[in-house]
């Protein structure tokens, strides 16, 4: 689970046996994934059993719900959009070595202001280009919320874990405070910002349901991951997390980068919020919280930083909380099981990928 | 030399090692080796780095255990388990890096250890210290905290906690590298007074002059094995040169010295490739400051830095580099102020700086050798184009600094951190001696290296110089020095207390301003 | 306007403050001592729901509240017991596991509670106060401070307790040597593993115990998600309070009063949103690290696994 491991895109065998040794090793991290994630599933099934409820028919309910029927996976490839693009943003701020673990303050804040802004810029301004400065604004506003730990951590040297954490307890309020005061829609009882019309909102995709918001994230993420593997700014942003004192020593502006990890960290942060209102929601209500940033990190760990995988886990966590929150309705099971499945399969793959690395190198010796 | 107590034949060995063997992915750090330590003696252990000296202190030490073969404790086979077990069992250990707690008092580091529940006996330590230093002569500052102790204080500090813990053996990890001349004579007076109190001493060195001074039995390792053995009779029989002759052929087959300096060119006319004038630095809590330093370097000079580890040696290799906030002061290469440019700006000058920390700040251990061969040129072209990585062209380069500088590694795409010393430091030195060079600060530049690789970095710092290239040495070896540079400057508490010209009279001088008298 | 600032007013809301202090500072002094020893204890949000769903469920079946707190506290534990496993003894990524523990208890409690509670939610009777004489006449004072249930009292004592056990006791340079130099502890005899396996086992209890204070004594009943980040903010409370305890109850108070005000002016239908005032503490620490900022003092090792031999 180390972050340092990642693997360096210029590396280039020299033998020529490269190819069978890169599909064997493919091969060998797809076992010791979803080897894990069954593991998990079993040992999760176990707790089902615990509590009365038959694991066979819970799965098979979640996979059917979300991931065969239609309705199902359409809900499932929307709510996607969000997520890319926060694990996008975590993708960054893991491999520059800075655990921005304040992406739900940024996630509301760029929620707030986008549901804020988007109604009142289509009135004045052609839709797309409204909805286009309600990302940007989103953008900007989750950037300089993360300015503050980013400039502790850049020039104090103040640890970022706890700032970002402060941050986003004071995001979440003042997120709510920003609902309840300064945007609320005043022709509603329950407060909430204004409605962006379903006209107005990301275009859904061909007759489905399926949000836009989805292709945006999609190309962010693999943006992201070509920009931190492919280019120079990538590789001294993974200088940074892999070795400060060698980034220091080469001579890259630590502190600029470090501002620059948290602002696009936070930015993408910031544009899933909106991902979300403009895609999705419409609105904000008061005291709504999603807390995805949370659920995405194991996502980002267990994709190993690659922007790929994460792609992969992103699904597969949509598929779990689209099928679990129908099967809260339908079985009875909280949707919370969802958190428990994910911690296990989280639990089980660090074992796995320690069990693993302990056989390699007793087999070296 | 000589003592008297070690003369009794058959006393019983404290702890012996029989056909000990230890191996490590890749390598066999201990190859069967036999070891006899007696109480009365002064053990040399004498190797190069590699030799396999570390792994055997972590065996005494209890850190690790031995694959095959057994170990001896008063003549009865008994694994060591734990660094516990091994104090338990009388075994202190002085680790080459420092074993106490920097931000702990030295008496709270002396108690660390006792039983958890307890509370620490302070009074009962003051009186065993006060004790033991009265026997041995040393004073020791008991309520200072580590951090505020100098090296050889710390140091100190170890040995008395070997002895607060009645330890029957006392293992000495080159414990002289980080101590003044003076400080290495005291060293070796007090090892000679524990083992008259009759304790067991095993002193690991690399450096011969030490092993003859102070030994009483020498063992000799090579590779992971013992190639050699000359017993105390043996020892006493001998004179210093003798035994010194004996042990380099021991060590290293035959005689085998620096190849003959090339005739280099001081080109004594030319102007100055770097000029440092009043160069101050800020003391830090962990480092010293550097006042008004001022000096010149030639094209094709080598200006050696002596002086005691921690005098800021580091302090100045980085405020020249860029990496230190300088107080005042100029710096200067070809005439054009750089004291205001960054890292990166000074090194596209022409000034570069080859670190003493090659894991910790010269590489990305789990980065591929051939990224970093590019570290400090992330961005550039032809490597890099409009920011997106071009990896032919910094595979075919990386292959041929790999040809070039002989950096022996399995494939480019090997993280660094996996390849051996010496070969980490060619890749830095393929990285810093790389087109454009014009002055070049080596740090330590040998420090940790086998003879081969030792001879050979020295080799490419000389070929630097004849190639009309300024040359900062920075080195605590003062053998090194000698050997390599033009003129050297004494380092002392942040200032250049002088500097002499490297003529025959130099070694004198160089140890003179050292140990603090003008030279 | 005179609501405010009546005798009872005042006095009701330094009760709630104390009262909604001691989780946080339970968690704080846990957070702290696994610290101290080297291990970055993510996982203590998981740790308190872990106490607080046990030690509800203890108290409920077995009517006393103290084995309420007992169940709690070993709730707690088990759950530091899988983090001490996998990050302790054999080094796995504390940031990961923590995460992965926090996210897990908050879905198992929730879980169990849901198909144990749910159709019920049960409450537990109002916690006997053990009032303390003469002090707690005192006017505002007496009632806000000196009528809470006997483990408020023992949790402050704890503080110093702390204090002493850090400043003056072998396993206090101990816990020191684990966090600042591990290697050295390891070579003048003691287990660095067990040093911080005891820190980290010491933790989950007092967390355990915080999270079973908050639902048995500071709701009285367990709700999912109880905890609310109280787990978090006892980690801030640790980093802020550079190895000091009494610092950590400092902290504490200052995020119950915040608390207990949001409530009391519920009450008092005021008409500002409570989130304005939930966000003061924190807006105080963030201007209290603008400004003096240096570096907080943490342990060279934290969060670095201790291998022996290891370079």
């Amino acid at each position: 689970m180390s972050i340092d491991t990642a693997p360096t895109a210029s590396a280039t065998a020299l033998d020529a046996t490269s190819a069978a040794a890169t599909r064997r090793d493919i091969l060998h991290r797809l076992l010791m994934t979803l080897g894990p994630i069954l593991i998990a599933l079993v040992i999760a099934g176990c707790i089902l059993l615990a509590v009365g409820v038959d694991p066979l028919a819970y799965y098979g309910f979640v996979l059917e719900k979300g991931l065969f029927s239609p309705l199902g996976i359409q809900q499932t490839l929307t709510r996607m959009a969000p997520l890319l693009f926060l694990a996008a943003g975590l993708i960054v701020a893991f491999r520059a070595g800075m655990w921005n673990l304040g992406g739900d303050g940024q996630f509301l804040l760029g929620a707030v202001t986008a549901a804020a802004s988007a109604p009142v810029l289509v009135e004045i301004m052609p839709a797309w280009l409204a909805l286009f400065c309600s990302f940007l604004i989103a953008m900007v506003v989750a950037m300089i919320w993360s300015l503050v730990p980013a400039l502790l951590r850049a020039y104090q040297g103040v640890n970022e874990i706890i700032t970002t954490l402060m941050m986003t307890f004071l995001g979440t309020s003042f997120a709510n405070v920003l609902v309840k005061l300064a945007f609320r829609d005043p022709s509603t009882t329950v407060p909430q910002t204004r409605t962006l019309p379903v006209e107005d909102r990301l275009p859904r995709l061909f007759d489905t349901t399926i949000t836009s918001g989805l292709l945006l994230g999609l190309a962010t993420i693999i943006i992201v991951h070509l920009v931190m593997t492919r280019t120079s700014f990538g590789l001294k942003l993974r200088i940074v997390g892999a070795n400060p004192r060698a980034a220091v020593h080469s001579g890259l502006g630590v502190p600029g980068l470090t501002v620059a990890v948290f602002a696009i960290s936070a930015g993408l942060a910031g544009l899933a919020g909106a991902v979300d209102i403009i895609g999705v929601q419409g609105n904000v209500r008061a005291d709504w919280n999603p807390a995805y940033g949370l659920a995405v990190i194991p996502a980002v760990f267990l994709a190993r930083m690659n922007g790929f995988a994460a792609i992969g886990f992103v699904f597969l966590l949509s598929v779990l909380s689209i099928g679990g929150e129908s099967a809260a309705r339908r079985l009875g099971v909280p949707n919370t099981f969802t958190l428990v499945l994910v911690s296990i399969v989280l639990i089980v793959l660090a074992l796995a990928e320690y069990v693993d690395h302990r056989y390699h190198q007793s087999r070296k010796a | 030399m000589s003592s008297s107590s070690s003369s009794s034949v058959g006393r019983r060995d404290i702890v012996a090692l029989e056909g000990v063997t230890k191996r490590f992915p890749g390598i066999v750090a201990n190859d069967s080796i036999d070891l006899s330590i007696r109480p009365g003696e002064v053990h040399v252990l004498l190797g190069e780095n590699g030799a396999g000296k570390s792994t055997l202190i972590g065996m005494l030490s209890g850190l690790q255990q031995p694959d095959e073969g057994r170990i001896l404790v008063d003549g009865k086979p008994l694994p060591i388990t734990s660094p516990r077990h091994a104090l338990a069992l009388g075994i202190g250990t002085v680790f080459q890096h420092m074993m106490l707690v920097p931000t702990l008092t030295v008496a709270e580091n002396l108690l660390l250890g006792g039983p958890w529940w307890q509370r620490p006996k302070t009074e009962e330590l003051a009186a065993r210290v006060a004790e033991i230093t009265r026997s041995l002569g040393l004073t020791v500052k008991l309520h200072a905290k580590v951090a505020e102790l100098s090296l050889g204080e710390q140091q100190q500090v170890e040995i008395l906690r070997a002895m607060v813990r009645n330890s029957r053996l006392l293992i000495l990890d080159e414990s002289t590298s980080m101590l003044t001349p003076k400080g290495i004579d005291e060293l070796g007076a007090l090892m000679r007074r524990l083992v008259e109190q009759g304790l067991a001493i095993v002193f690991i060195t690399h450096k011969l002059k030490e092993a003859a001074a102070f030994g009483d039995r020498i063992s000799v390792l090579k590779l992971g094995r013992k190639v050699g053995e000359i017993p105390p009779e043996r020892f006493r029989a001998l004179g210093e040169q003798e035994i010194i002759s004996e042990i380099v052929e021991l060590m290293f087959g035959k005689q085998k010295d620096d190849p003959e300096a090339v005739e280099r060119a001081v080109r004594a006319d030319a102007a100055p490739l770097l000029q440092v004038t009043d160069l101050a630095v800020a003391p830090t809590d962990n480092a010293p400051g550097l006042s008004s330093i001022s000096f010149d370097i030639l094209p094709g000079e080598i200006l050696g830095i002596a002086g005691i580890d921690g005098n800021g040696q580091k302090q100045l290799a980085e405020a020249l580099a860029g990496q230190r906030a300088t107080t005042g002061g100029s710096v200067r290469l070809e005439g054009a102020a750089i004291e205001a440019l960054s890292v990166g700006e000074r090194r596209q000058r022409g000034l570069r700086y080859l670190t003493d920390d090659r894991l910790g700040e010269g590489t990305v251990g789990t980065f591929p050798v051939s990224i970093n061969f590019f570290l400090k040129q992330v961005g550039a072209a032809p490597f890099w184009r409009n920011g997106v990585e071009q990896r032919a062209e910094i595979d075919k380069r990386a292959a041929q600094l790999v040809r070039d500088y002989d950096v022996r590694t399995p494939s480019l795409k090997t993280p660094v951190a996996r390849l051996s010393g010496g070969n980490i430091q060619k890749v830095l030195l393929a990285r810093e001696l790389a087109e454009g060079a014009k002055v070049v600060i080596f740090n330590k530049p040998t420090y940790g290296l086998d003879l081969a690789n030792t001879l050979a970095s020295r080799q490419r710092i000389r070929d630097t110089a004849a190639r009309g290239l300024a040359v900062l040495l920075i080195s605590t070896d003062l053998e090194e020095l000698l050997s390599m540079c033009d003129r050297i400057a004494v380092i002392a508490n942040g200032a250049l207390v002088g500097t002499v010209e490297n003529t025959d009279d130099a070694r004198t001088k160089v140890g003179r301003l050292m140990i603090g008298l003008a030279a | 306007m005179t609501g405010l600032f009546s005798e009872v007013f005042l006095s009701a809301l330094l009760f709630g403050a104390v009262t909604a202090a001691i989780p946080l500072l339970l968690a704080g002094l846990g957070e702290q001592m696994s610290e101290k020893a080297g291990v970055l204890n993510i996982g203590i949000e998981g740790m308190m729901l872990a106490g607080a769903y046990l030690g509800f469920v203890g108290a409920f079946y077995s009517g006393s509240l103290w084995l309420g707190f007992l169940t709690g506290a070993a709730g707690g534990v088990a759950v530091a017991l899988i983090m001490a496993l996998l990050c302790v003894r054999i080094g796995l990524n504390q940031i990961v596991i923590g995460i992965a523990l926090t996210l897990g208890l908050e879905g198992l409690t929730a879980l169990l509670h849901h198909f144990q509670f749910s159709r019920s939610y049960p409450r537990l009777p109002a916690a006997d106060a053990t009032v303390i004489p003469l002090l707690s006449d005192i006017p505002v004072i007496g009632p806000a401070f000196f009528k809470h249930h006997l483990i408020v009292y023992l949790a402050v004592a704890l503080v110093f307790a702390m204090s002493y056990l850090y400043r003056r006791t072998q396993l206090g340079l101990n816990l020191q040597a684990a966090g600042d130099k591990p290697a050295a502890l390891d070579v003048a005899g003691i287990d660095v593993i067990r040093t911080r396996t005891i820190a980290v086992l010491t933790t989950g209890a007092l967390a355990g115990l915080g999270g079973a204070y908050l639902a048995n004594v500071g709701a009285g009943l367990f709700i999912p998600f109880i905890t609310n980040g109280a787990g978090f903010l006892g980690i801030v409370l640790a980093m802020l309070a550079r190895g000091r305890p009494i610092w950590v109850l400092f902290g504490a108070l200052l995020f119950g009063v915040c608390l207990s005000l949001t409530t009391a002016m519920q009450v008092a239908g005021i008409n500002i949103p409570t989130d304005v005032i939930q966000m003061l503490p924190f807006l105080a620490v963030m201007i209290m690290l603008v400004l003096f900022g240096r570096r907080a003092s943490l342990p060279a090792a934290l969060g670095i696994p201790y291998e022996r031999g290891a370079r």
